[in-house]
């Protein structure tokens, strides 16, 4: 039963994690904050805090000065285009291992998980030079298959524990009533699936787009996402802070607004169903 | 329910991700083995000669490997040791009765959604930075002198700049573990008179026991390998300071060419996470039976 809490210890309760809650996010605020300043502002000391002159100047040469919207493009083809064809090679593997399960399924399974517990500088060089010799370095098609593959067994396991919640009795009922295959996964499976895989896009999507192994090291210019942009600010040109400001913000500002809807999802996809 | 058609058509359905992930594994790590038994250098083409272990011989021998093998532990335990306390003591927080704890909530979260590069380049720059950061400023306005975080204390500084991206990650899963403690437990411990720190160590910590366990294993595979945050700060500097085994092995490839030296390092690191993961499968294999 719920117990009474005085007030007063409510208080102070939201008042502590109110003050620490916000100095964990105070990084991403003050990004923020300095992606409207003028170069000058931005260092200014002592650092202005809201009341400057407020411009949005540097999105606009941001964007002029190396073609921002390229890079972000770059990344939506790469997160979502990796986590759609994973899960097209995903669903079915995932189904048949929650549907039709035999003595092997277990071991399967645990060897998926096994391959993302290689540390990727162990294939680092082979993929290197494979795509070197490819013409594939750089290209967006050759990062759509390394972060497909490297995030498949995290697709296949979230799908498997979500299939895996769905009765296979209910299946069976609409084939004794007579569905058929097809009738069975469009009008069955498919509406009781749809949240998993909604989740499993989602989580897929963030994990992509924050991918900075691969991506640094397989791309450099024209099919740089936004993570290889923003490291080329690790020059003397990230002393412009309004600017690095503008372009984090813009580069991390889709994915935490993903994020935040999908909380619940990260938890179950990262700890492949361990925790719930 | 299963019939012998329905099997093999599972079978049929399994074996494109069956077979590409074992593709995946199998190939580059085959590769990666046999480079590193060759004196393969990319400056050098055609000159490829088989060298058995002096490779190994080598980059075992090499001071460099020393520093980056006790920095990559340090760095996994540095930030382990952030996370799970300050995990433990926010999923706490956030668990007591308050007003906007959704809010709170979302704000802690944030910073796992941040793309590495982004998060090291603004602690980087807008913070540690020795003349425009804001810990220069709050410094002097205490009347310190201002440190040079990623020249003095590389590590340290690449620690906190990870820790400050998991420590969402490890407080999200402690919440969700703490969450689903029966609150009537906790109260009948209440009635019979246990305190606070009892029903923490007799009844909460064995609660969690095995998201704390889920959140060391899993934080460490990936930290392990922590790389963008080290390529946009330090470079691995000053020296060796900040690099760690990941680190160590790319710069070995792609800024050395030296592909046979930088193989036999990817296979060491292959074998360190190894050690890791027996743990980790025999963790979430017994939670599968369950």
């Amino acid at each position: 039963m719920a117990r009474k809490v005085s007030t007063k210890r409510k208080l102070v309760m939201t008042a502590i994690a109110w003050t620490l809650g916000f100095l964990i996010f105070f990084p991403i605020l003050w990004t923020f904050l300095t992606s409207f300043k003028s170069e000058g502002d931005a260092i200014a000391s002592p650092p202005v805090f809201l009341f400057f002159h407020w411009t949005t100047e540097n999105y606009t040469e941001v964007q002029s000065r190396s073609d921002y919207v390229l890079h972000f493009w770059n990344s939506v083809i790469m997160s979502v285009g990796s986590t759609l064809l994973g899960l097209l090679i995903a669903i079915p593997s995932a189904w048949a291992m929650a549907f039709s399960p035999t003595k092997r399924t277990k071991d399967v399974l645990m060897w998926m998980l096994s391959t993302k517990m290689m540390p990727p500088v162990g294939a680092l060089i082979p993929v290197y030079l494979i795509f070197r010799d490819m013409g594939l370095l750089d290209s967006r098609i050759g990062l759509v298959i390394v972060l497909t593959l490297i995030n498949l067994p995290i697709i296949v396991w979230m799908l498997y524990t979500y299939f895996k919640e769905i009765p296979g009795e209910i299946l069976e009922a609409a084939r004794m009533d007579g569905a058929s295959l097809a009738k069975e996964i469009v009008y069955v499976l498919t509406p009781m699936a749809i949240p998993g895989i909604a989740s499993t896009l989602l989580l897929n999507i963030i994990l992509a787009w924050n991918e900075a192994f691969w991506t640094l090291n397989l791309t450099t210019s024209r099919a740089a996402p936004l993570t290889t942009f923003i490291a080329s600010y690790s020059s003397p040109e990230g002393l412009f802070y309004a600017k690095l400001s503008a372009a984090s913000t813009m580069a991390i500002a889709p994915i935490l607004i993903l994020g935040w809807f999908s909380q619940k999802q990260l938890v179950r996809g990262l700890t492949f169903g361990a925790v719930k | 329910m299963a019939t012998t058609h329905t099997r093999s058509a599972a079978r049929l359905m399994m074996a494109p991700s069956v077979i590409l992930l074992f593709a995946w594994m199998i190939v580059p790590l085959g590769m990666t083995i046999y480079f590193s038994f060759l004196r393969y250098n990319l400056l050098m083409p055609g000159m490829e000669e088989f060298t058995g272990f002096l490779n190994y011989q080598f980059f075992l021998s090499d001071p460099a490997f020393f520093a980056a093998l006790s920095n990559t532990l340090l760095l996994v335990l540095g930030v382990l040791l952030i996370t799970v306390i300050g995990g433990i003591a926010f999923a706490l927080l956030l668990d007591q009765p308050m007003f906007g704890q959704g809010i709170v909530r979302i704000l802690v979260i944030a910073p796992f959604f941040v793309m590495p590069t982004v998060s090291a380049l603004v602690w980087k720059n807008m913070f540690m930075n020795p003349v425009n950061g804001l810990f220069a400023w709050i410094a002097r306005s205490l009347g310190f002198a201002p440190i040079d975080f990623l020249a003095t204390i590389p590590l340290l500084s690449v620690i906190i700049i990870v820790a400050w991206q998991w420590l969402p990650f490890a407080t999200l899963i402690m919440l969700t573990a703490l969450q689903s403690l029966d609150e009537e437990q906790k109260e009948a411990a209440e009635m019979d008179g246990a305190g606070f720190v009892s029903r923490f160590i007799y009844i909460v910590l064995p609660h969690m026991a095995r998201a704390i366990t889920v959140v060391i294993l899993i934080e460490t595979i990936f930290l392990l390998s922590v790389f963008a945050e080290i390529l946009v700060t330090t470079n691995g500097g000053p020296g060796t300071e900040s690099t760690n085994l990941t680190y160590l092995v790319y710069a070995q490839a792609l800024l050395q060419f030296d592909i046979g030296g930088a193989s036999a390092g990817g296979i060491v690191a292959v074998i360190l996470a190894n050690i890791v993961a027996i743990f980790l499968v025999r963790l979430i294999g017994k939670n599968l039976e369950a």
